[in-house]
């Protein structure tokens, strides 16, 4: 994949259906963050979602063109960088197989290790934090262990390893609900991991799998907060993170 | 379409329905849970230790591809390297036939008893089931297949039928179906197997038939290679006087060196075992040695038709090593039973609704949504059996089939919605209201198909201003 080399890189955010509408705070926290590491960031407002629920229900056509209007809205950017695992893994592996070709795509923490080349990005959260790699980040995307390398450089945040961390939290989309019981069965074993580390905080690469642990999390009144990785990385001492209010 | 294809078993739920019912059985749940974590930490320390295992999967991908894109020329050179060295081989298209040859071919041996190696290919078409239709009584050595057998059961897994079983139920069983059960039976490992052997060495002894399936069909050499760890299947395939083997068209390989990347990817990805226990392999007739009469029933049963399915037919390189199985979420939950066929997990995902081939049948059209295409099956499939992508381009194929339904209407509103901008932030105004339904900043129910969502899990509250308005009103 061709790398951005440029001192200041302009990039394009793509923010994802899901987190535009139900988590603006972690496409801010995006914005803030690469601004802060000298990037100019642009948000084109063409853009919507990337066909991913389409695809994996069995509606390819309706995905297609969806990734047609990924490929227009994006075309001519040098990166483009989504706050989401899945979302990347869809444009990167499965929008060329339905003919379409978007511009370098990278999900947040590659293009912070790879493109910027940065582990430390003077962010500041004193909370215990356990993270929870998201299947297809870890599975198609292969971000190793980026993500916890930057948390590992976050001053005043206690990470405490997920135990059976790379099993999946049962979200799969609408596998949520077509399959509702075993999705539920599988969340249940990743609450308890997730407590078991005693953490006020669980953070992923990815809004929707939070959303599923999450919901599951304040169903059972666990007090654990979901806390995409974008907004960690953002947080300064100067500008601590704050939930969001809605 | 003629009799129905015994691959799934008749009367099964769809998968959610099956799934709810297995998910509630708290003993099934501990004995998978335990079941498939040792054998999945045992695997991985297995493949860790080989340095070429990324290269050894990439050669059993290309030799499996080479065979399926040339079936014909090796199918036709297994059956004349067979028949030369004495075997007669015979050609089934579905179930119904190759239970019709193997019941003739039992018959005119003038036995009413058979022993059997453990077959994926035999549990595939009913073979059981035919040959006591038939008059002739089955008998399953392998020790998990006998539990299975004995229990009245059915198989939960490709290489341990019995996986969701645990030692005092087996026990339970012994005790109640085996007719000469030691006194005292205990449910030491060591003294289950010890019943199994001497309830089973009666019948090797006696048994003048013997049906087996196939791992591998050597087309240049007409070599067959049958792998197990019991010893079981060499008493099978060594004692009895005839010996049948059924086999299903795909499990070919060109030449005799080929085995050498299989028998080291299969007992690692199956068994965690370095070198397989006991690997049988006989060409035909040996004179004085062995069984003097074989057969080879090649088995089609859906695999040309799953051939001609370009993103489908990968499913046919399986070597049917259960390591997709043993690490999948859904099926360490699940079991197998949930499945409703002799092919349960993430390869009966894919292989099932194929083999099946009748996109009317609900219950095979809902096993390729039994997964949240997580990926950990491809990731340990020896032969690179891209499953998620099989998952998806199957549940594409069950939407055509199905045709105009509920679902399909909300997903080409979604799509209109996405396929415009100015609709797409008309939509997420519209979805703050949702907020209307929220208490104390959560959703607690959802009405609908969300319904599902909120039995187990509180739904997001939209917020006040989504990040496009946000960007509109700072940056834009």
């Amino acid at each position: 994949m061709q790398k951005v080399v440029e001192k200041s890189p302009k990039v394009a955010l793509f923010a994802t259906c899901l987190t535009d509408t139900l988590y603006p705070a972690t496409a801010r926290a995006v914005v803030t963050l690469l601004e802060r590491l000298g990037c100019s960031v642009e948000f084109p407002l063409d853009q919507t979602c990337c066909g991913q629920m389409h695809f994996n229900t069995g509606y390819p056509d309706h995905a297609r063109g969806l990734a047609g209007s990924y490929e227009r809205t994006f075309a001519g950017y040098d990166a483009v960088i989504i706050p989401s695992g899945s979302c990347t893994g869809m444009v990167r592996d499965i929008h060329p197989q339905l003919g379409a070709e978007p511009a370098p795509t990278y999900e947040l923490s590659e293009f912070l290790v790879d493109v910027l080349g940065v582990t430390d990005v003077g962010a500041y959260f004193p909370h215990r934090v356990t993270y929870h790699p998201t299947c297809h980040s870890l599975r198609m995307l292969g971000v190793g262990d980026k993500p916890l390398s930057l948390l590992r450089a976050v001053r005043g945040l206690d990470l405490v390893a997920l135990p059976d961390a790379e099993s999946c939290c049962g979200f799969g989309g609408t596998f949520a609900l077509k399959n509702a019981d075993t999705s539920t069965a599988m969340l249940s074993d990743k609450m308890r991991h997730v407590l078991d580390t005693g953490s006020e905080v669980l953070t992923a690469g990815d809004n929707s799998c939070l959303m599923h642990i999450g919901g599951g999390l304040s169903r059972l009144r666990t007090g654990v907060r979901p806390v995409h990785l974008a907004e960690i990385l953002a947080s300064t001492e100067e500008d601590p993170w704050a939930p969001a209010t809605r | 379409m003629g009799t129905r294809n015994p691959v799934t078993w008749l009367g099964s739920p769809k998968f959610p329905d099956a799934a709810r019912t297995a998910l509630a059985n708290t003993q099934l749940r501990s004995n998978l849970r335990k079941a498939t974590g040792t054998i999945r930490g045992r695997r991985a320390a297995a493949v860790d230790e080989m340095p070429d295992w990324e290269d050894l999967r990439l050669a059993g991908e290309a030799l499996k591809d080479e065979v399926l894109a040339n079936l014909d020329v090796y199918l036709e050179r297994l059956e004349k390297s067979v028949t030369e060295r004495g075997g007669v081989v015979h050609w089934a298209r579905d179930a119904a036939e190759a239970n019709e040859i193997v019941l003739r071919l039992v018959r005119e041996t003038g036995s009413d008893e058979v022993v059997k190696v453990k077959s994926m290919a035999t549990a595939e078409i009913g073979l059981n089931e035919a040959l006591e239709a038939g008059g002739v009584t089955a008998i399953e050595t392998d020790l998990a297949e006998l539990i299975v057998q004995l229990g009245n059961d059915r198989p939960s897994h490709i290489l341990v039928p019995a996986i969701h079983r645990n030692r005092s139920e087996i026990r339970e069983i012994f005790r109640r179906e085996m007719p000469d059960v030691p006194e005292g039976l205990t449910d030491e490992p060591r003294d289950l197997a010890e019943a199994a052997r001497a309830h089973l060495r009666r019948k090797f002894l006696s048994a003048k038939v013997a049906v087996s399936g196939a791992n591998f069909a050597v087309a240049d050499t007409g070599s067959i290679v049958v792998l197990e760890s019991e010893g079981n299947g060499r008493m099978c395939l060594t004692l009895p006087e005839t010996l049948i083997t059924v086999m299903g068209i795909e499990k070919l390989v060109p030449t005799w060196s080929d085995l050498e990347v299989f028998l080291q990817l299969l007992p690692r990805s199956s068994t965690a075992e370095r070198m397989n226990p006991y690997t049988s392999v006989w060409t035909g007739v040996t004179p004085g040695d062995g069984p003097q009469a074989f057969h080879l029933v090649l088995l089609d049963n859906g695999r040309t038709s799953t051939l001609a399915d370009e993103v489908g037919r990968q499913a046919l390189r399986c070597i049917r090593c259960s390591a997709c199985l043993n690490v999948c979420p859904v099926y360490e939950r699940t079991g197998g039973e949930s499945y409703g066929s002799v092919y349960p997990g993430p390869i009966g995902a894919i292989l099932t609704p194929q083999l099946v081939d009748d996109p009317h049948d609900k219950q095979a059209a809902s096993l390729p949504f039994a997964s949240s295409l997580c990926g950990a099956c491809y990731e340990v499939c020896p032969v690179r059996i891209n499953i998620p992508e099989v998952l998806t381009h199957l549940r594409a194929r069950s939407v055509t089939a199905r045709g105009r339904s509920p679902e399909s209407i909300a997903m080409a509103a979604a799509a209109w919605v996405f396929s415009s901008p100015s609709r797409y932030e008309r939509a997420q105004k519209l979805a703050t209201f949702a907020k209307l339904i929220s208490r104390n900043g959560r959703i607690t129910r959802l009405p609908g198909p969300g319904a599902a969502w909120t039995s187990s899990r509180d739904a997001p509250v939209p917020a006040k201003q989504s990040f496009r308005a946000w960007w509109k009103e700072n940056r834009g």
